[in-house]
């Protein structure tokens, strides 16, 4: 029972992930994204580990994607640049099929080939507050930190880059 | 919960340079003078350069052995801090002539120098990556900052877009390296090494990591962004990220490959071969086409990730020496040379083509005599740094039996003369124009191209203690 929802939802959410690349349309490329973000979260209930399943409905299908509309929205592609786009030049787009191509045969190669180990079971508490808590704030305390700083160069990029050209 | 006891002694030089980048920010807000804020950059550097002076000897670790004080992060702190020094000495006027904002700037470029620290120290490979982070969003800012140049927009938005995917080509490669060995603390993996069950999940994962580190190192063929990004950022931008950006992603490379994957060096150094012989080839061969004075020496920087690679290639403790020993001795030359081109532009003519050159050497001897310090190291001539970093090269190569390399390395440099020389040629033997900016108006440019000549020299009269440092630098690695 377990392992036929799994796959169900995994199948679901690599097409998701796949329009989200694929799809020419922007606003749909986003919505194709909210799903992805949703069924993501939904493995992690089933894997039991409530807080990050809320963490990831808030965090990114609420906030980010929020963030995502607005950018798409404010830009405004219309649909001839989106075609334009799409269309690009025909020998680099070849070139990058069979590039990617090659990768992916090679990875999906290698994943078959490895003997991954069968899942065990998730150790008691995962995936809950406490356990998200001792991650970020104990083992992962520097790296917590560094995004921070990661996060305020970003902002201040924002501003250098996007302010308004005083003449 | 209990909070782990922090070893401060080892994240010392990282937390002092995070603070001087947001109290710049700070003081930005309200000092307009852009000398000051210059001044504040450069003595709280220098305050941190000495304060990492005094730990020299000491041995920390802090988050779980994730971020550890040793010789190795030492020698890159200080490499580092002092590549900071001179650069905010060249930016002085710079950021002055071009009106960059100067409190982003500084605070952008302390930011920079943060995150080098902790590639520098970091022994995780999701610390590496952070700090990677870290530097590489400042300079893609930084690189575009000179907003009014169409060009300088250019290379922000092209360093940004391939550094973006080089970066997905890194946390896959960790992915998969987590997936094998089911660690990401570089001593673990070398442990794990001889355990693990299926080699191609590790290899892929080593594969996507010389992707990844290739390209902030500017190998070839991940060095396509090198020459527009160069050539669009402000020069002093540029001089950063020809030398720290580099030593930084050295500095990661070195211990990822010869201390995580020493275990691993049959399978790797193949690859590293060819690609340190096509990044050593196409450098050199490309730079002799350039007009241009900044994509010229970005040929030159690839050229000289070419030589560095060498050394990696070669492995062991001979080779690892040498690449530290290289990137000191490139850092004082390369810096040099950007200085020197920043002091012929003025506002508004930045006069980049190398026939701006002609006569340099007579109207200004001083910046003609640097210049030619520079090329002349540039290419390896004794007794200057370049030639003794390519001889330490060169030996650790033919000590670990990579006669081929050894040779073809040696070409290089013959062909790189072509470059380098015609730079010379240019300055003392063709009448010119271009006025340069008197040395008393710009004090700050003109120490740090001197202090770079000095340090050229110095390294490459009296190599053998520097060397000893990098080989102790790179012995005391935990």
């Amino acid at each position: 029972m377990g392992s036929v929802t799994f796959f169900l939802l995994a199948t679901a959410l690599v097409v998701s992930a796949l329009t989200v690349v694929v799809h020419p349309n922007p606003v749909k490329s986003a919505m194709a994204l909210v799903a992805t973000l949703f069924l993501l979260a939904v493995e992690f209930v089933f894997l039991g580990a409530h807080m990050i399943a809320a963490l990831q409905v808030i965090v990114y299908a609420g906030a980010i994607m929020v963030l995502f509309l607005f950018v798409i929205m404010l830009l405004n592609l219309s649909d001839e640049e989106a075609e334009a786009r799409r269309r690009g030049r025909a020998l680099f787009r070849i070139g990058a099929w069979i590039g990617g191509g090659v990768l992916a045969a090679e990875l999906a190669a290698l994943f078959l080939r490895v003997p991954f180990p069968a899942p065990a079971a998730p150790p008691a508490g995962y995936g809950g507050a406490e356990s998200v808590a001792t991650a970020l704030f104990v083992d992962y305390a520097l790296p917590f930190e560094l995004t921070s700083i990661l996060l305020l160069i970003a902002v201040i990029g924002t501003v250098v880059l996007a302010q308004r050209r005083a003449s | 919960m209990t909070f782990p006891a922090i070893d401060w002694i080892a994240v010392l030089p990282l937390l002092l340079v995070a603070c001087l980048g947001v109290v710049c920010l700070g003081v930005g807000l309200f000092v307009d003078d852009d000398e000051v804020l210059g001044w504040g950059a450069l003595v709280g550097l220098g305050v941190t350069f000495i304060t990492t002076a005094v730990l020299i000897g000491q041995h920390g670790s802090a988050f779980n052995g994730t971020l550890v004080l040793d010789g190795y992060a030492l020698f890159f702190d200080l490499l580092i801090l002092a590549v900071g020094c001179v650069v905010v000495l060249m930016s002085m006027s710079y950021v002055e002539e071009t009106g960059i904002g100067a409190g982003e700037y500084y605070a952008l470029l302390l930011f920079a120098l943060s995150g080098m620290i902790v590639m520098a120290s970091a022994t995780d490979l999701i610390l590496i990556f952070l700090g990677l982070e870290v530097m590489s969003i400042s300079v893609y800012i930084l690189a575009g900052a000179w907003r009014t140049q169409m060009r300088s927009n250019e290379a922000a938005m092209k360093y940004f877009l391939l550094g973006a995917f080089a970066t997905g080509f890194l946390l896959y490669g960790i992915a998969l390296i987590y997936g094998a060995t089911g660690a990401t603390r570089i001593d673990v993996i070398a442990d794990k090494l001889g355990g693990v069950i299926d080699r191609h999940l590790l290899l892929a994962g080593v594969a996507m990591l010389l992707v990844a580190f290739g390209f902030k190192v500017a190998a070839v063929p991940f060095h396509m962004w090198t020459p527009d990004v160069y050539e669009g950022a402000p020069t002093s931008v540029t001089a950063l990220m020809a030398v720290a950006v580099k030593s930084a992603g050295f500095a990661a490379f070195t211990r990822v490959f010869l201390r995580g994957f020493g275990g691993l060096h049959a399978d790797w150094s193949m690859l590293l071969w060819v690609l340190a012989v096509a990044t050593m080839t196409v450098g050199n061969v490309l730079a002799l086409a350039q007009h241009n004075i900044k994509r010229m020496l970005a040929y030159s920087s690839i050229a000289h990730a070419g030589y560095i690679l060498v050394a990696l290639t070669a492995g062991g403790p001979t080779g690892g020496a040498a690449a530290l020993f290289y990137l000191l001795a490139y850092a004082g030359m390369n810096l040099g040379a950007f200085g020197v081109v920043l002091a012929l532009g003025r506002r508004g003519e930045p006069h980049e083509e190398i026939d701006d050159y002609a006569g340099l050497g007579f109207r200004s001897p001083l910046l003609g005599a640097a210049m030619a310090i520079f090329m002349l190291s540039l290419t390896g001539i004794p007794p200057l740094a370049g030639f003794a970093g390519k001889i330490y090269v060169f030996t650790a190569a033919v000590r670990e039996g990579y006669y081929a390399l050894a040779v073809i390395g040696v070409i290089n440099s013959v062909i790189s003369a072509g470059y380098y020389v015609r730079v010379l040629v240019v300055m003392f033997m063709t009448p010119g124009a271009v006025d340069v900016v008197r040395a008393s108006r710009r004090p700050y440019l003109f120490t740090s191209i001197v202090f770079s000549a000095v340090v050229t020299v110095l390294i490459g009269v009296f190599p053998a203690p520097w060397l000893e440092l990098a080989r102790l630098s790179f012995l005391s690695q935990p």
